[in-house]
């Protein structure tokens, strides 16, 4: 528990501080500036035009498809950080296992490429 | 209040005391220091245009940026009118604050009195990756917040950009931790003290870091970090021709310097992860004597601001890249590349007999 206390800790402390430096930045100008707002300028910018419709429309299906591929690879990349930490400890069988692990993800990237969903046109 | 309680009350509070003034000593320094580098990657532009880049404020312009800085808190920061306020102002902080927090664990130096970091993880390149890819929060909602148009496309080029090519950039780590055999950073420093040069009979020198024994996963590194930051010719999610400003566009003021503030010290820390990973951190280039004179820091710096250097290179010469082409190099080239040389560096090592 100590151990984990002293390891973490300072880091906690480090992100208050960096937050704590960011904010003040933040708050900066609203203290310090002038504010005058009017409807023209808090507008929404689109090359001066008034805004057709809502901006949360709809947009292409291929970024849901990016962020699920991510998922995967990342997902792989988490099992293969402890693997790569313990390399040496594993011996000929932890290397096989990863080569199956990988062989069958290899297979399935295949699949995905083939079926185009890595094309963007 | 006992004495007892009132001496470990006063050693907690020297404790904290301590490291509030690192983290304070850390951060201040390192955003000065990207004060400057940002006008020396204006200079470096310039010069590469045949221009001189600011020159007016300060000797040589040195205090451009420091210029820039009051000046960006002298403006007035507006918030559109439909935009969700919490979120809007929520987003910039977010951003600066993760990119600011992987500086937790970047070793600086050794010394006889050991590492010099905030603290010393052994899980510190997983802390990197993870809080890293925090910073994708920065830019969603920053851009969804804004409610328009320009700041929403950008916002999710920018978010499939910068996930994808977190794929390779994981990928290439894991080479060098199946070199190093470890996960902490001072330890895969120290891991290239020996390697290829002395595998050859050389004395340690800069033969032996990773940067060529792994000089594809280098290369890929460096491009991968080009993208996940956003930086030329990677800048999509900015590309003025197309979306003005991308998820910038409706911000002003301090809360758009945050967002800035947050791009470049991601760049910096990039810098630090190729200098760390593939150029031996603070060991000086030649183990003799007039090189082992000089402090880890100045060699850890230096080559910060050459990798750094390169990247304001890259920026000045090469053009902007489209969409699908980004797309395809991240997923179609670098991955199955990267993914290949995982198996390649694990099987020459396993097979090699170097475990």
């Amino acid at each position: 528990m100590t151990q984990l206390l002293t390891d973490y800790l300072p880091i906690i402390i480090f992100l208050g501080v960096a937050l704590f430096i960011a904010a003040a930045l933040m708050i900066a100008p609203f203290v310090i500036a002038v504010s005058n707002p009017d409807p023209e300028k808090v507008s929404a910018y689109e090359c001066g035009f008034e805004a057709f419709d809502d901006a949360r429309m709809r947009f292409d299906a291929r970024f849901y498809l990016v962020a699920i591929l991510f998922i995967i690879f990342d997902l792989e990349m988490a099992f293969l950080f402890p693997w790569a930490a313990a390399f040496r400890e594993i011996g000929l069988f932890g290397f096989w296992s990863m080569m199956i692990f990988l062989g069958v993800l290899t297979v399935g990237f295949i699949y995905e490429w083939k079926k185009g969903a890595l094309e963007w046109d | 209040m006992s004495q007892e309680t009132i001496d470990m009350l006063w050693q907690y509070g020297l404790w904290l005391a301590f490291y509030v003034g690192v983290s304070l000593v850390v951060l201040v320094g390192l955003l000065v220091i990207i004060a400057f580098l940002l006008l020396m990657d204006r200079k470096v532009w310039a010069a590469v245009q045949m221009r001189r880049g600011p020159n007016v404020v300060g000797p040589f312009g040195l205090l451009q940026s420091f210029a820039d800085l009051l000046k960006f808190a002298l403006k007035e920061p507006i918030i559109p009118a439909g935009a969700d306020k919490g979120v809007f102002l929520l987003a910039p902080v977010a951003m600066a604050t993760f990119a600011l927090a992987a500086w937790a664990v970047i070793p600086l130096n050794e010394d006889g009195f050991g590492l010099w970091v905030i603290s010393d993880l052994n899980v510190g390149i997983l802390y990197i990756l993870a809080v890293s890819s925090l910073g994708v929060y920065g830019v969603i909602m920053g851009g969804w917040a804004s409610n328009s148009k320009y700041p929403f496309m950008g916002a999710l080029r920018s978010t499939a950009q910068m996930i994808s090519y977190e794929v390779s950039i994981g990928f290439v780590i894991i080479t060098v931790l199946l070199c190093a055999g470890s996960l902490n950073l001072g330890a895969i420093v120290n891991a290239q003290k020996i390697g290829l040069g002395t595998a050859m009979g050389l004395p340690n020198s800069f033969l032996d870091w990773y940067w060529l024994a792994l000089f594809p996963m280098f290369v890929v590194f460096f491009i991968s970090a080009l993208a996940e930051t956003n930086r030329p010719p990677f800048d999509l999610p900015e590309a003025e021709s197309e979306l003005v400003a991308g998820f910038m566009v409706e911000y002003s003021s301090t809360p758009y310097l945050l967002f800035m503030l947050g791009e470049y010290v991601a760049i910096v820390t990039m810098c630090a992860m190729t200098t760390i990973l593939f150029l031996g951190g603070w060991l000086p280039p030649l183990n003799i004597a007039p090189f082992t004179w000089v402090p880890g820091i100045f060699w850890f710096l230096g080559k910060v601001v050459f990798v750094f250097f390169m990247f304001s290179m890259v920026k000045a010469m090469v053009p902007r890249y489209r969409y699908d082409q980004l797309m395809r190099l991240g997923w179609k080239v670098f991955l199955p590349l990267s993914l290949l040389m995982v198996v390649v560096v694990a099987g020459v090592l396993q097979f090699g007999g170097l475990v």
